[in-house]
């Protein structure tokens, strides 16, 4: 069965998710060498992500999207056109990190300009908060999205998000994305949750709901592209559960090294991608080398960069007034 | 004369009126109740939330991130201790993103004992809340103080905590507001709803003015020379009554009212300090790892050769709870007498 996406945004949606991989794998490699500290990331949801960040319409204020995404985001950020080097010196806790100036981990982004709202390790918290900027959007263009895992729902936050995005007096533009990796840390959902989707949880609320093969490119693809525009047409939320893989375990805590177990979503593109003739075996190992040339490349511009040198007192309270009471 | 409750809802009214405060929420805060304690009776942006502080705060910190001034209420500070990573990531955001993520939110909760509220109605939030770096706190304890102090917070670029002593909610003040009517019946036919057959009620709001109390500055109710005195919210009336009786005696007690937890003004502690030579910090929040303690140890560390006597501070007794029967409110809170006893103890010691 052949695509139904152009070749063009096949090949940018392959060069992006070969992105997120490979960037991630040499993140893992920096933490192993001691050159970062700590790393979680997004290898198994590529083929969710990167569909994720090229349909958000991205900019700042409330006509556009608001994202309040999890720390396993790299697809959708590098989608949304974000930089690399910049994710390297997060990584490395450089003081150029654009993000945090070396303050949090890796892929906890923050970006006022695409309306990224600051990424938490705190699981779940972004689904109430979501509901702040989706209530602003009511009257707009815009929507807000938030993303989590399947560990997550069992938290109270996530119960929240979907009976005030389904109040009858005021519903909410807000679409709930939960990545079913089927795994929280060590602990199996299965072994933990006795419902056969987590959507089936929406439903109760009346809220439209989605499931998708989160590993497969097109129906990530015109699934997020369906329940965006439901969401932002109707001014209702919507529930997608995607169901992703997980190829490098948690994060780093649990020795991030490669399952095998897993379906890998890059490798099943490229695969696919190669029978329908879009790229060939030999363009495909050119794009990971290239790919990981620049990479290289970048991680050593980034380790000669500065580390942090500003006071740890600095924009506690907003336009640097003085929040150390040492100085009161 | 306007008691607190109407103080805090005239300031809200301002703030809607003339700094764009575009929304305020909370658990029955909006029609037909406004407010367990009518704080928000009538007006125009306020409405009601599911039973959820979690999902109030975390909409506040959203509303906010898009520069939407707002105003969260969580009923009793009893109830907020579900949400403290929330209050933690809100006083994060602005250190976080450099700067470039700032939330002008309030969030208004009432603390403290005072009302026979028993064990889930009488917690004291005020230590708790100088511990999430990024807020900023303030407690009043006159309604022209909660006036300015809520309409300086709905100004203020960074997350304001706006702790409300509930024991003073319908104390009345001793100074208007700035444009109440000169009668206490008329404010309180423009402004309080009616009882029955409320649905169709509109407040007539006074022209009020704008009235700021600077957060981070206190303020020397009494000037005095022989002992400072240092509370804020209810127990400062408690300190006020001890002062009043002692000046019969000829004891002269500088007393101050901290109105802002952090940041503090330790300037004007620190010169009455210097100037009594012996301090006492009162408060009704758990007394270990208290508030008061930091003022304490700082007094100690920097005005050590000043003082004629050790820093004391009286708070409320490290129990679980404040219990229901009188009994035991009286002896777990800071009441007249053992602040009267304290006071006067310390005004035996000699250099």
């Amino acid at each position: 069965m052949g695509f139904r996406l152009s070749k063009t945004i096949l090949k940018e949606i392959h060069y992006q998710m070969a992105s997120s991989r490979l960037l991630d794998e040499r993140l893992i490699q920096i933490f192993k060498k001691r050159g970062g500290y700590f790393w979680v990331g997004a290898p198994g949801e590529e083929a969710f992500g990167v569909p994720l960040g090229k349909l958000v319409k991205k900019g700042q204020g409330l006509e556009y999207d608001w994202l309040h995404l999890h720390y396993r985001c790299t697809g959708t950020l590098l989608a949304m056109g974000l930089k690399t080097k910049d994710a390297l010196r997060q990584m490395m806790s450089r003081k150029t990190d654009p993000f945090t100036g070396g303050r949090n981990f890796i892929h906890h982004y923050v970006i006022p300009e695409w309306n990224i709202s600051p990424i938490s390790s705190v699981i779940e918290i972004q689904h109430n908060i979501a509901l702040g900027t989706a209530h602003a959007q009511k009257n707009t263009k815009g929507i807000s999205i938030v993303t989590g895992g399947d560990a997550g729902t069992a938290l109270a936050d996530f119960a929240t998000s979907l009976i005030w995005s389904s109040k009858p007096s005021k519903p909410l533009p807000l679409l709930i994305i939960v990545l079913n990796n089927k795994f929280g840390i060590s602990t199996s959902f299965d072994g933990q949750h006795s419902e056969k989707h987590i959507t089936d949880r929406g439903k109760a609320f009346g809220i439209k709901t989605y499931n998708v093969n989160g590993n497969d490119v097109e129906e990530s693809y015109y699934t997020l592209q369906e329940s965006i525009e439901y969401v932002r047409k109707n001014r209702k939320p919507a529930l997608l559960e995607a169901e992703v893989s997980r190829m490098y375990g948690h994060s780093s805590s649990s020795g991030a090294n490669y399952d095998e177990s897993q379906v890998c979503p890059l490798k099943t593109f490229e695969q696919q991608l190669i029978k329908e003739k879009i790229l060939t075996q030999k363009e495909i190992e050119k794009i990971h080398q290239d790919i990981f040339e620049q990479l290289k490349k970048e991680e050593l511009e980034v380790s000669g960069e500065s580390e942090p040198d500003e006071s740890i007192w600095s924009h506690i309270y907003a336009n640097n007034e003085e929040s150390n009471w040492r100085n009161f | 004369m306007a008691n607190m409750a109407q103080a805090i809802r005239m300031a809200l009214h301002h703030g809607e009126k003339h700094q764009n405060l575009q929304n305020i929420f909370g658990e029955d805060v909006g029609p037909p109740l406004g407010g367990v304690f009518t704080v928000t009776q009538g007006l125009k942006t306020a409405w009601n939330t599911p039973l959820d502080e979690r999902g109030i705060i975390g909409t506040a910190i959203g509303l906010s991130l898009t520069g939407s001034r707002c105003v969260a209420e969580v009923q009793f500070s009893d109830y907020i201790f579900n949400s403290i990573d929330l209050i933690k990531q809100a006083g994060m955001m602005c250190w976080l993103s450099q700067g470039r993520y700032t939330l002008p939110m309030v969030l208004m909760t009432p603390v403290g004992g005072g009302v026979h509220g028993s064990i889930y109605h009488s917690h004291s939030f005020d230590s708790w809340a100088t511990r999430f770096p990024g807020w900023k706190v303030v407690m009043p304890s006159t309604p022209l103080k909660a006036y300015g102090l809520m309409i300086s917070a709905i100004s203020d670029p960074n997350p304001v905590l706006y702790l409300i002593p509930k024991a003073l909610l319908r104390q009345k003040g001793e100074e208007k507001i700035p444009g109440e009517p000169q009668d206490e019946g008329e404010l309180k036919s423009m402004i309080d709803a009616p009882l029955q057959n409320r649905e169709n009620w509109k407040p007539k709001w006074p022209d009020l003015q704008e009235y700021k109390i600077e957060i981070g500055k206190a303020q020397v109710v009494e000037a005095g020379s022989d002992l400072t005195l240092v509370s804020y919210g209810r127990t400062l009336h408690l300190c006020r009554e001890v002062t009043k009786k002692l000046k019969k005696e000829n004891i002269s007690i500088e007393l101050i009212d901290m109105l802002s937890l952090y940041p503090y003004d330790w300037a004007l502690i620190k010169k009455s300090i210097q100037k009594t030579k012996k301090i006492v910090f009162v408060n009704e929040d758990t007394e270990v790892t208290n508030f008061g303690e930091h003022l304490a140890y700082r007094t100690s560390k920097e005005c050590f050769y000043d003082l004629f006597a050790p820093p004391k501070v009286i708070a409320g007794k490290n129990i679980p709870g404040v219990g229901l029967h009188p009994h035991f409110e009286e002896n777990t809170l800071p009441s007249f007498k053992r602040i009267e006893e304290e006071v006067r103890q310390l005004l035996q010691a000699q250099p």
